[in-house]
């Protein structure tokens, strides 16, 4: 069942600009210059329900502009949206009663309160049926290990407590699909892996459809098999993120610690990527040269220490994708 | 009851917040005292000198300042400030998310900041002005109770309708603060457009002739004027008929506006950031 279906979507902001100093200053105030900002160009893709999919891209690529026309806080300049069979600016209330959100850098729960009175708070502004906030509470509560937070004021929580506190406030009135921008930032390594763990068992096992933005390529690994990547509001890619990986970047690296000082090496689709006085990195494709024949030639002729083969960090990956379609923030 | 739920929920949770400030509330109260009797002792040289020219006797004057003083939370001079701070911090998205009509929801928390500031000071100024001023000898400037009962059971509806009133105009006030992400400019214009037009600083009565057909018919006079002469009989039967009329005219226009410059609002809403 198609859940979430974008096309030709774009967002045009107008931004005032001046020239910086006073004079600028002064010069706005009677002229004022305006630009316009296209956040979002010509997106389409769609969503089937129970998908799990990923949007990444770099700062200011559009990603969150596009999770806020879905969940419909921002109405786009023009294109077609549709959630649920919903549009969501048009027909707001509806939809937002079926959808959850969590935005990693803002909060929706009451700072002041304590966390069980801001869930009590949203099964009221939810109109949860009362029988079944408590039992739907009681197993998020149970999923998340909330139960000691429960009497705190939200302002006491540390990030990683108040991000799984606001993944339950989320999802108190069962939405059917969730929308998380950047629910990782700024986490510890146990905090990142209890979200993606939470995420992933809701989507396997409850059945969300989740849509998810963000920085932390290992989110993606360990979560989508689908990938979008966005980059100055064009889609780049859409696809499996393996694939994706594969099309990017097939190369493998080489560190090698010499007993003695690191040779000179002339080796044809192996280039030096770093070398030190007793060790080595270097890049190959393994198309080229495969790599036990790599290895037992660099170890037959030198005195290797130790060797070990690696890929490009994922980060590395994007990072190169970005290049290729130009795409990183100026 | 469903369809109230969430707007009740949204006004009690604000007024169980705002009630926990309670250094707040004493030092409003010492506040409005101190001011309260400095009003007092300048009405009181105003009326040793020109007593004939006042248009109300001294007694009146004196429980409508006590009065204007217990309630001056419920004046709408300054923009609620969760919604400044809610916009500055994207608060406002959130509130978007909401399956609400964002108009009532917010109207909810604001009536529930209002009151949960207005309801203690109001309490400890009843106290102090209408039990403890007398007990003590002072009667003579005490808070006195409403002129009869007529006066007592039309002040209740005159009451509710003051502070549906007020909210009516906060939410304006929230809105532009809203829409210009800032409250300052705001509060500077209505502070004193309220203090002034609504009878709070002087009973409109007090102001010149050519002025008063146009100030007993401006919102305003509907949020301390109106309200305060029904308590003391100055307006009685068809008079404060109409005075309730007024001001719930006044409340269906501005929230009628309110509602039409937030759906403006909301339309050209941009959330920044990535």
């Amino acid at each position: 069942m198609l859940q979430i279906l974008v096309e030709a979507l774009a967002k045009t902001y107008r931004v005032a600009e001046r020239a910086p100093g006073l004079a600028g200053a002064v010069r706005g105030l009677v002229r004022r210059r305006w630009r316009e900002v296209h956040a979002l160009v010509d997106v389409s893709f769609s969503l089937e329900a129970g998908e799990l999919l990923a949007f990444i891209g770099p700062n200011g690529a559009g990603k969150s502009t596009t999770v806020k026309i879905l969940s419909g806080i921002l109405r786009p300049t023009s294109g077609r949206v549709e959630v649920g069979g919903l549009v969501p600016y048009e027909d707001r209330v509806r939809h937002v009663a079926r959808i959850g959100v969590v935005f990693g850098q803002r909060s929706q729960l009451w700072w002041d309160l304590p966390v069980l009175d801001g869930f009590d708070l949203l099964a009221d502004i939810y109109r949860v049926d009362p029988a079944h906030y408590r039992r739907r509470r009681d197993e998020l509560v149970a999923m998340l290990r909330l139960e000691p937070l429960l009497g705190q004021p939200v302002r006491q929580l540390s990030l990683g407590q108040r991000m799984r506190a606001e993944f339950a406030a989320a999802l108190l009135h069962d939405p059917a699909i969730l929308f998380l921008d950047e629910p990782t930032i700024g986490l510890d390594a146990p905090s990142k892996l209890a979200v993606r763990a939470f995420v992933r068992r809701l989507n396997r096992e409850q059945g969300v459809t989740v849509l998810i933005t963000t920085h932390d390529m290992h989110d993606v690994e360990a979560l989508a098999e689908r990938v979008i990547v966005i980059g100055q509001g064009r889609l780049l890619a859409d696809g499996p993120f393996e694939s994706l990986r594969a099309s990017v970047l097939a190369e493998r690296r080489l560190y090698i610690d010499f007993a003695g000082p690191a040779p000179e090496l002339e080796i044809r689709g192996v280039t030096v990527r770093t070398r030190t006085e007793r060790s080595l990195e270097l890049a190959f494709d393994p198309a080229v040269i495969a790599t036990p024949k790599l290895i037992a030639a660099i170890a037959t002729q030198h005195a290797v220490e130790d060797i070990h083969v690696d890929e490009p960090a994922i980060e590395e990956v994007i990072t190169r994708f970005y290049d290729l379609h130009d795409a990183r923030e100026a | 009851m469903q369809s109230v739920r969430p707007y009740l929920a949204a006004f009690r949770t604000r007024f169980q917040l705002m009630l926990q400030y309670r250094a707040a509330a004493l030092a409003g109260f010492a506040t409005q005292c101190w001011w309260g009797a400095i009003r007092i002792m300048v009405f009181a040289a105003f009326y040793g000198v020109h007593a004939a020219a006042a248009p109300i006797s001294l007694a009146d004057a004196i429980t409508y300042i006590w009065l204007g003083q217990a309630l001056l939370a419920l004046l709408p001079w300054l923009a609620d400030p969760e919604i400044g701070q809610a916009v500055r911090t994207g608060g406002v998205g959130y509130d978007r998310l909401r399956p609400l009509d964002a108009y009532g929801f917010w109207y909810a928390r604001t009536l529930g900041w209002m009151l949960a500031r207005a309801v203690p000071r109001a309490v400890l100024m009843l106290l102090a002005a209408g039990i403890v001023l007398p007990l003590v000898g002072l009667g003579a400037w005490a808070w006195r109770p409403p002129s009869g009962m007529a006066a007592a059971l039309l002040f209740l509806p005159a009451f509710v309708l003051m502070t549906a009133l007020a909210a009516a105009v906060l939410m304006l006030a929230n809105i532009v603060v809203a829409a210009s992400l800032n409250e300052r400019g705001v509060n500077a214009v209505l502070t004193p457009l309220v203090i002034v037009f609504s009878g709070s600083l002087l009973p409109l009565d007090f102001f010149p002739d050519a002025l008063r057909p146009f100030l007993h018919v401006q919102p305003f006079a509907g949020l301390v004027d109106i309200p305060f002469r029904i308590y003391f009989a100055d307006l009685g039967g068809g008079a404060a008929l109409q005075g309730l009329a007024l001001q719930a005219g006044w409340t269906v226009v501005l929230v009628g506006l309110g509602r039409l410059a937030m759906e403006r609002m909301m339309r050209r809403l941009e959330m920044q950031g990535g």
